[in-house]
Order: structure tokens, then sequence, then C-alpha cells
């Protein structure tokens, strides 16, 4: 098969769009290569819906945790420190097991006059399953960064707020909450690295790939399997990793630029890219 | 375990707990706790091993050992060490195998790569064919403590370089001052300082370390989450102690389990970065907190 024939058959292959059958015998480099780079358009949708939600939620879940409220304060930190304190991989195996446990038919929630069937089966899919522990999991770890940020802003802003009559939530949209970014920024892009990289994991973790649409991994080894040969499908996925890095720090550092526009070049702080860890 | 367990459909309420919890596969269980922990002793200082190795090669004067260094610590970074965790392990499998062959099994010449195949002759298996189990377990657990070691090293060379890097250089001067030689000034005077400015790097590399050992599994170790799903899974009527499918249960286990570790770990390196710190009212301290 040539690469623009693979290209055709395999590019949105993962996503259930073209040849059905995987390639099987005289594998070539070129089915490798596109047909793992379709599985990352998986781990691409887990990174950027989690980030995405991931983001909302944990400036709520900072918040909560820096309230004097002892009723908002108490469950934030005691999510933070769950979701922070064991590994993403049992969190997934927790989750799915969890999830097989709701009853098949689905959960009968009563309204008063009706009652509406939830259907509870598409949660032990990838798709959502795995998606849910990503966010959860992402939240706390992105509502310790911007936590850590919030006790950072200067108090001197704050008080020059209140000085000119802002308060409540203008004071924390206009003032508050964009230093909070900004200093939360740097951290914040290596914690995007580390969700892009933990959506490796979603391959391993029991929730099955559908009519062989899976994510770069489970594609990588499948042709380690088949070949017997883990030189070229591994190294596949590692470079496509790469790129995503890149891309991602890109990314994050025009947003950098634009939260510091208004500071001296000089004053602006640096990204600096931490190697990207496990968790 | 006890007595009254000969028969365990008789059993009822808190004696048949008793019983189920001790079973002989239940204490498999629970030595593959210390299979985790074996793991965690055994990977730090070896990974410390790899970091200093690395950090040292990144700061050599000779350029091809710099450039190892620079080049060993780069590649885990951009990667997912998943990768790596599957990697190396199966990578340093077939080289061992491949070398073997070479040496052992000199009179075979068809070649090893056999269009998808990897062939080696018996006597280059490893561990070889006949070898006991135990022999098989240790095997693999090798393989993976040392991909381990590679991935938590390269991490580890990166804070060692950056804390050796950290050490103020009026001390070295100072040394060089006094007339020490180069490597008794790393030894009396970088070394020591430089644990203030690592220590909150290396707490934080111990925690994601703990976290990575569920990984184990994946590499084809018996640990804890291999039991968990093992003894979780659903048990029929043809089981002695059926039960249902309980796997959520035993994996919330494990989560505490994971729990208590980080929580421990943090109360003894909190202890740690007081006592590191003494004498040094700037360092540490601060640093300590945002890592």
């Amino acid at each position: 098969m040539s690469c623009s024939e693979a290209f055709q058959a395999y590019a949105l292959r993962a996503i259930g769009i073209g040849e059905r059958l995987l390639p099987r015998a005289d594998i070539t480099f070129c089915e490798q290569v596109v047909l793992i780079g379709s599985g990352m358009l998986w781990n691409l949708y887990f990174a950027v819906i989690a980030v995405a939600a991931g983001f909302c939620l944990a400036t709520f879940l900072a918040l909560g945790k820096a309230s004097p409220q002892p009723w908002l304060h108490l469950p934030s930190r005691g999510f933070i420190y769950l979701f922070r304190g064991t590994p993403l991989f049992l969190q997934f195996f927790f989750a799915y097991e969890l999830l097989v446990l709701l009853p098949r038919e689905g959960v009968e929630i009563p309204l008063g006059l009706t009652t509406i069937t939830a259907e509870t089966r598409w949660l032990t899919r990838a798709w959502a399953g795995a998606l849910l522990v990503l966010i959860l999991n992402t939240t706390a770890y992105s509502a310790e960064i911007f936590y850590g940020a919030l006790r950072a802003v200067p108090k001197g802003d704050i008080e020059a707020a209140a000085s000119i009559g802002l308060a409540g939530r203008k004071r924390f949209l206009r003032i508050v909450w964009p230093t909070m970014l900004r200093l939360a920024w740097p951290s914040y892009t290596n914690e995007a690295i580390f969700l892009f990289h933990a959506t490796a994991l979603v391959f391993f973790a029991s929730f099955g790939a559908w009519r062989q649409q899976g994510d770069a991994l489970y594609y990588a080894n499948y042709f380690a399997e088949k070949t017997f040969n883990p030189f070229i499908a591994y190294p596949i996925v590692a470079g496509y990793f790469i790129l995503a890095t890149l891309a991602i720090i890109a990314l994050f550092g025009l947003a950098n630029r634009r939260l510091n526009r208004h500071l001296a070049p000089e004053a602006r702080p640096r990204m600096r890219l931490r190697p990207q860890l496990m968790r | 375990m006890f007595g009254f367990c000969a028969d365990p459909a008789s059993l009822e309420g808190s004696r048949w707990l008793a019983c189920y919890l001790t079973t002989p596969k239940h204490m498999a269980f629970y030595v593959s706790f210390g299979t985790v922990l074996l793991l965690l002793a055994l990977a730090a200082p070896l990974a410390l091993a790899f970091g200093f190795a690395g950090a040292f090669a990144k700061r050599a004067g000779f350029a091809p050992v710099r450039w190892l260094g620079t080049g060993y610590v780069a590649m885990v970074r951009g990667v997912p060490d998943i990768v790596f965790f599957l990697f190396v392990p199966i990578a340093m499998d077939q080289g061992l195998e491949w070398m073997r062959h070479k040496i052992l099994c000199p009179e075979v010449t068809e070649p090893i790569r056999r269009g998808n195949d990897f062939v080696v002759c018996q006597a280059a298996k490893l561990p070889l064919g006949e070898a006991p189990q135990w022999v098989h377990d240790a095997y693999g657990f090798t393989l993976a403590l040392i991909a381990y070691a590679v991935v938590f090293g390269a991490f580890a060379a990166n804070v060692l370089d950056g804390a050796l890097r950290a050490v103020p250089k009026g001390q070295i001067e100072a040394g060089a001052a006094i007339g020490l030689s180069p490597g008794r000034i790393t030894r009396r005077i970088v070394l020591p300082q430089m644990w203030v400015y690592a220590l909150p790097g290396l707490s934080n590399l111990w925690m994601i370390l703990i976290k990575a050992t569920p990984l184990l599994f994946l590499l084809g170790v018996e640990d804890v989450v291999y039991w968990a799903r093992e003894l979780g899974g659903l048990k029929t009527q043809a089981y002695d102690y059926p039960h249902p499918d309980w796997r959520a249960w035993y994996f919330a286990g494990l989560l505490v389990f994971y729990l208590f570790l980080t929580w421990i770990s943090q109360a003894g390196f909190d202890r740690l970065i007081v006592r590191v710190s003494r004498g040094m009212p700037n360092a540490g301290a601060g640093s300590g907190a945002a890592a």
C-alpha cells in the first residue's frame, strides 16, 4: 500500500471513517505513521476538553479552597488532596469499576410527576468515562496551581481596587482573576502538558476501544504486537507527543504574552518547561 | 488460616470475612504491597545514582560526555514516560537475548528477526525456559526497576543539575582561595549545600515515583493492581468464597493505601527540609512550599 493510499484509508480510522480492517500483513511504515496519527485525534479530544473544562472548574475550586467558609473550604481541600494524592492510573480503574456498577438498564430519576430514565451505559466508554476522570484530575491539579497564585496576588492591587470603589464580582473579574492567571500561567502550561501526556494512560485503563477505534497507544500497541517490533511504533508515538508538546508550548506562550502585555518585556515571567512527570 | 475456615460454605458474617481475607491468594495480595514498597526502596537510590551520573555528565569538561548527559536528560522531556516504561523493558529484554544468542549459539546462522518474529536459541532465552517461577518474577521485576531508574534518573539529573548550579559562586571561589582541589570543592562544599536546593524538587519526584508504582502492572509484574483485579472480580459458586464484583472496593482500598503513602511522605519531607535548612536562613523554606 502506498503512502497516499494509506493516508486515504486510515487518516480518520480512529473516528470510524475509512478502511474498516486494520492492516494485518506487510505493515508499512506509512501505515503505522498514519494510523497512529489518527489515534492522536482521540488524545487531542481528551486533552482539549479536559483542559477547557478543568480550567473553569479549577477556578471555582481554587476560590473554594481560599474561602474562609469551612463548608466551602474543607470539601475543596479534600477533593484536591484526594486527586493529587493518588495515582491517576488507579483513579481510572476505580472510576471504571464504579461506573460499571451502575445498573445497566439506567437510573430512574423521579421528577415529581414523571420519572426519567438516565442512560448509564455510555459512561463506561472511554470517550465519556475516561474523559470524566481526566477532567476531575486536571481540575484538582490546576486548582492547586490557581490557589497558590490566588494567595500570591499582591495585597496592594486589591486595596487599590477597593479604594476606587471596585468590589465583589467586579473586583474579582477585573483585578484578582487576571493577576491570578498571569501568576499561574507558567505552571499551568506545564499542567496542560502533563495532562496531554496523561491521555496516553487512557489506553491502559480498562475503558475498551469500540470497533478498534482507539487512541495513539492503542494502535502503537497493535503494531508492536503484530510486528514484534517496538522500535518503530513507540518512537512514532513519541514523535507525535513531542510535536503536540511543542504546539502546546507555542499556544500557551502566546496566551502568556497577552496576559503580560502591560508589563515591560524584562519584567515578564519567562515560560520554563519542566520535564513532564507522571502522576 | 483459622481453624473454623475448613468449610467456607457454612460460614456467616464476620467469620466468613475473616476467612475470606486470609486465603492464600489474599496473602499474596498483601505481599504485593511489599513489592511496591520494595520497588520504591530500590528505585529511589538507583534513580538518584542515575541522576548524579547524568548531572555530572552534563557538567563534564569532556564534550562527548557532556553531550551524553544532555541527551539523556533531554530524552525523557517531551515524551510521555509511559512510552519509556513500555519501551525500555522490551528493548532491554531483546537486547540481552540478542547478545546471549550471539555468544552462546554462534552455530545458529538463521537471522534473529524473521519477518515479524524475534527468535533466539533456547540457551539464550532469558530467563531460561526451565528456570523456576520466582526467577521469572525477579527478572520481570528487575527490568521494571531499571525502567523506573532510567526515567526517574533523568528527572533527578535535571533537579540535581539545577541544585548544583544554585550553590553560590562565592562559596566555590572561597574553596579555591584556600587551596582546595576541584574534587574536594565538589565533595566538601558543593554537595553538602546542594541538598537544600535539591530537596523540594526531589520530594516532588518521590511523590511522583509513588504515584507511578501502579504502572508495574503494565510491565507484567504481579503487583497490587494485578491482585485487586484478580481478587475483586466476580466469583461464582464454583469458588470457595463466592461474591459479586467487588473490584471497586479493592481499588478504593488501594487509593487509601496511596493516600496514606503520599501523606506520610509529605510529613517526612517537611521535617527533612527543616533539618537541611539549618544554618541557611534564606534557602529551602520558601522554595519548599512552591514545589
